[in-house]
């Protein structure tokens, strides 16, 4: 387990599981994940589709209130265990100290309101302020979030407003009542790379702005690898690998974060003749193997990885893998160091 | 601004067109069916029917014809009804509209208020008893024809239980003018209104219902709850704003067709004279005139409903604003 | 492959315009002067953001929105403005391949009918109709192009994974041996793991069947992986294009270097561009003179009045639109 797991840090996810049901059973999306978030840490979680990150990070909120869905485990934001807090007290907490950012901002907004309107009604929902006195902070914060012109952009309808502005416009929603977290969902995945460089620079720039932790989920290995300190793999529901996002990039200790690496298509370099792609597509919550998830798609897989789960090991400072090659003496070779990735990459 | 306004003008003129065009064709074109005699009513003398023919024209060409019953249906406005022996028909529908407007005003207050009600309640709750019970009410709303409604209604309280102290206040059947004596002109009408309601109640908070219950899965809803609003927040300012859209385009089709005389069997039952009365009484008496004015006023109404519901759209949906 | 064939251009499309009328008298120029060849046996690699115009060249390209103006020659015939008759037995050999791999599929029929289709409406090359013994044998061959089992064929489309999918898909775009492959986002939907074995699949048919392919994608890495020449996009019009090293590692266009240096890259450590500013302007209301002028750094008044043509940089077909190439 990280080794900073003391009561200061800001968020500790203890053991972590979601459950739906379906078909009379209990089917856990997320398994069993744990991890800390310190203060003005930006920690990234990786997945692809159906690795149970996004569920993660509703549970988080308390958002996931679907019949029959049991989220069990510990999550203790500021010492607070939010797990079985009351709805009532935990909207204090939404949207005051733990803020949200979404994917799509089109339809993350309400159609019918200006997006000033939703920044100050957010803002009133948590203090006590006049209408007046919630505009001019909406107009500063959109303004500082780099909205051209943010007195009449506030009076503006969400889908008047580019891609872009819109995302900006919900940052600048997020952290309207300056929250200690933010959860940042695919913040970037629905905009153009060159908007999505500018919100990544903008997400970036809020630790020393605005202090604020953020949780960014993605897909995108490249995302995690220019924003975040640390990282943390997500496979079928489960932590594969966490550690500082250089460690984890430049030696990554699970054969699914290296091969998921490896079948990113370079974009210097010699090109591959062929992608070294992993076989087969992760396994549906229902249909998951015994043992290691990864075991089927995996090319070190051996009896000893269908039996029981993986141990969750060290592997380096602050660096944990899923995974029993490291406990038999049989570690992945590092990838690329940084210095060789330097001479790779030629602007 | 101008030129849509131009536009609507220009449709709602060729509605009218086309829709007077077809009863015209049904009514009087139809071969073998003469007009004349249809008009000047059964026994008529040879006299009459001569003077009826040269009135309308019936000897002349098609178009003819027609240009004739619009000059007298919307210029001259002396179109008489031959059934009623020469009364005209254009006053006989203006006497007849603030009847059925009182009428379905008064139900659509009703059933706008309850069906919001229930039906925001029914999202709210969605899935325990006090949802299906409510949405069961609605189904039985729905499925209950509404002139055995009122027949009840009327056995009960103008019959069965008049004399009781619940029902002693009820006025016998018919219009009292609000202009004359608003407390009278209520009393005769609540009645008549709860009855009309009774159906729209019903499929309304059916809809909203439906309408909340899906817009609570979408992304802006999450949004909502992710800033921290509170449930009842959620529901009223994110859900039921957006919801409204679709309501109110279903409001005003058939608050429009009720106008234009679609409550007919409420007022039939009530003994109300208005405009759906008066079509129903044309009807039966196969009253060409008439028919052709409750017709063409009813057609009016649903056009007009129809540019109010767009301009509503406009208040209501900031996209279609900028779409136009 | 034919030997003559090689010398000349599979598809050429000179000067293609698609305008869509909007309300108000406004018009989006989605399409807007695009002209460029394709040889036989080559991948043209067509990136850009959104509303460059990308998606809707494909579908002109398909004929499934008809160009505004412009030529599209395919095999040295005018395509642009024939009939659907005549265009029918074109539609053979110039197939597609979607992005969204399950809406492309009818949800109701197996994968066996649904590949079937085709091979029954069409006649072979020599005109006949096929028989069903002729279509069994090729279903199968089909299945094993995209390495799935012939047990998938007696399936429906919802039994199987988004890649499964996107490779039933590009089984039914190969059942006519086409010669040419219009892809439309093929793999951006797909996990990265998964969108590896697709472009796999695509280069490994592109080698086996000598085909030719037009990869449409808004991802760099992908494209470039795949692609011999690319063509990059900018509000409707081509800014750059050539081969695919040579315009990557040495782009021409500000455009092109600052989107290859946007992309973020899976290794920590490095130096971070300055991003690009603003947003890519409306396509309704594109700027004056060169259309990338409101977001380039490297500006100058000539870039505001005159708008630059693609023209030749570099003898080995590297062109470019820009006054001031890099």
């Amino acid at each position: 387990m990280p080794a900073n797991m003391s009561s200061q840090a800001l968020l500790d996810v203890r053991d972590l599981r979601v459950s739906f049901p379906a078909r009379g059973q209990m089917i856990p999306i997320v398994d069993g994940v744990s991890f800390t978030l310190n203060h003005q840490e930006i920690l990234g979680l990786v997945g692809e589709s159906g690795s149970g990150k996004s569920v993660t990070a509703l549970a988080l909120m308390g958002l996931i209130d679907a019949a029959g869905v049991q989220v069990t485990g510990s999550v203790r934001f500021q010492g607070q265990e939010l797990i079985g807090m009351p709805q009532k007290k935990l909207r204090y907490l939404r949207g005051k100290e733990i803020a949200m950012i979404f994917q799509d901002p089109m339809t993350a907004f309400t159609p019918v309101y200006t997006i000033g309107w939703q920044i100050d009604e957010q803002i009133r929902a948590h203090e006590r302020v006049s209408r007046k006195q919630a505009r001019t902070r909406t107009v500063k914060l959109l303004g500082d979030m780099g909205v051209p012109d943010p007195e009449r952009t506030a009076n503006r309808y969400p889908h008047q407003l580019s891609g872009g502005l819109r995302q900006r416009a919900m940052i600048a929603m997020a952290l309207s009542c300056n929250p200690s977290l933010l959860i940042a969902d695919e913040p970037t995945t629905a905009l153009d790379v060159t908007v999505q460089a500018q919100i990544l620079e903008l997400i970036r720039s809020l630790r020393d702005t605005h202090h604020s932790s953020v949780l960014l989920i993605t897909h995108d290995m490249g995302v995690v690898a220019e924003t975040c300190d640390n990282t943390m793999v997500l496979y079928s529901g489960r932590v594969a690998e966490y550690g500082p996002t250089p460690a984890l990039f430049a030696s990554p200790s699970h054969p699914y974060t290296a091969g998921l690496l490896a079948s990113i298509p370079p974009l210097d370099g010699p090109r591959p003749l062929r992608l070294p792609a992993i076989a087969g597509s992760p396994p549906l919550p229902q249909n998951r193997p015994a043992g290691c998830a990864f075991s089927p798609r995996c090319q070190y897989a051996h009896t000893a990885c269908t039996i029981a789960l993986p141990p969750y090991v060290q592997t380096g400072a602050d660096h944990f893998a899923a995974c029993v090659l490291p406990q038999e003496g049989k570690p992945l070779p590092p990838r690329l160091s940084d210095a060789t990735a330097q001479e790779h990459f030629q602007p | 601004m101008l030129m849509a306004a131009l536009r609507r003008l220009g449709q709602t003129v060729f509605v009218l067109f086309g829709i007077s065009a077809l009863v015209f064709t049904v009514f009087f074109a139809t071969p073998g069916a003469d007009p004349t005699a249809r008009i000047a009513g059964k026994n008529a003398s040879p006299q009459t029917m001569q003077k009826v023919r040269q009135e309308y024209g019936f000897d002349r060409p098609l178009p003819v014809q027609y240009a004739i019953m619009m000059k007298k249906l919307f210029i001259t406005q002396d179109l008489a009804s031959y059934a009623d022996r020469g009364e005209l028909v254009v006053p006989e529908i203006t006497r007849a509209a603030p009847v059925t407007v009182s009428l379905v005003c008064g139900a659509a207050v009703i059933w706008v208020v309850l069906s919001i009600a229930m039906g925001t309640l029914a999202a709210a709750l969605k899935g325990s008893w006090i949802d299906r019970t409510l949405m069961m009410l609605g189904l039985i709303g729905i499925s209950i024809p509404v002139f055995w409604l009122g027949q009840v209604a009327n056995l009960i309280t103008q019959n069965r239980y008049h004399d009781t102290w619940l029902f002693s206040w009820v006025p016998a059947l018919g219009y009292v003018p609000l202009t004359q004596n608003p407390w009278g002109w209520f009393k005769a009408l609540v009645i008549p209104w709860v009855v009309l309601a009774v159906l729209f109640i019903g499929v309304y908070s059916r809809v909203l219902r439906a309408d909340l219950v899906a817009l609570s899965g979408e992304d802006f809803i999450r949004t909502a709850r992710a800033k921290g609003l509170s449930p009842a927040r959620i529901l009223i300012r994110h859900g039921l704003r957006t919801a409204m859209v679709t309501f109110v385009s279903l409001f005003g089709m058939d608050f429009a067709q009720l106008v234009g005389g679609g409550a007919l069997l409420t007022e039939v039952v009530f003994g109300l004279p208005g405009v759906g009365r008066l079509t129903y009484q044309a009807l039966t008496n196969l009253d060409l005139p008439l028919i052709m004015a409750t017709v063409m006023y009813s057609a009016v109404f649903v056009v007009l409903a129809n540019a109010a519901v767009d301009m509503i759209y406009l208040l209501l949906d900031p996209r279609v604003r900028d779409a136009r | 492959m034919k030997t003559s064939a090689t010398s000349s251009p599979i598809l050429e499309v000179r000067d293609l315009y698609k305008t869509y009328r909007l309300p108000r008298r406004q018009e989006l120029k989605a399409v807007d002067g695009v002209s460029f060849s394709v040889m036989p046996g080559e991948v043209l690699g067509v990136v850009g953001e959104s509303g460059c115009g990308k998606s809707s060249l494909g579908r002109c390209l398909l004929r499934l929105a008809p160009a505004t103006s412009g030529q599209i020659v395919f095999e040295r015939g005018d395509i642009t403005h024939l009939p659907e008759r005549t265009l029918r037995p074109l539609r053979q050999r110039m197939q597609m391949v979607f992005q969204d791999s399950y809406a492309s599929l009818n949800p109701r029929r197996r994968i066996g009918d649904l590949l079937a289709e085709p091979l029954k409406v069409h006649p072979d090359a020599k005109g006949r109709k096929r028989s069903s013994a002729e279509i069994t044998t090729r279903l199968h061959e089909l299945m094993e192009l995209v390495s799935l089992p012939i047990t998938a064929l007696a399936r429906y489309p919802h039994e199987f994974s988004g890649g499964q999918r996107q490779r039933i898909n590009i089984a039914r775009a190969l059942a006519l041996s086409p010669r040419l492959i219009i892809a439309d986002e093929p793999v951006s939907a797909l996990d990265v793991s998964v969108q590896a074995q697709i472009i796999n699949l695509f280069a490994d048919l592109q080698k086996q069947l000598g085909l030719t392919y037009i990869f449409v994608a808004h991802d760099l890495a992908v494209v470039r992986q795949i692609s011999n020449r690319v063509a990059v996009m900018y509000l409707g019009r081509i800014v750059e294009i050539g081969d695919t090293d040579s315009v990557l590692h040495t782009p021409a266009h500000p455009y092109t270097a600052a989107l290859t240096a946007a992309i973020p890259r899976p290794v920590t450590g490095l130096a971070r561009p300055v991003p690009l500013q603003g947003d890519v302007p409306s396509p309704i209301n594109r700027p004056s003179g060169c259309r990338f002028h409101t977001r380039c750094p490297y500006v100058q008044t000539r870039c505001k009045q005159e708008d630059p043509a693609l023209h030749a940089i570099h003898p080995n077909g590297h062109e470019v639109a820009c006054h001031f190439p890099l």
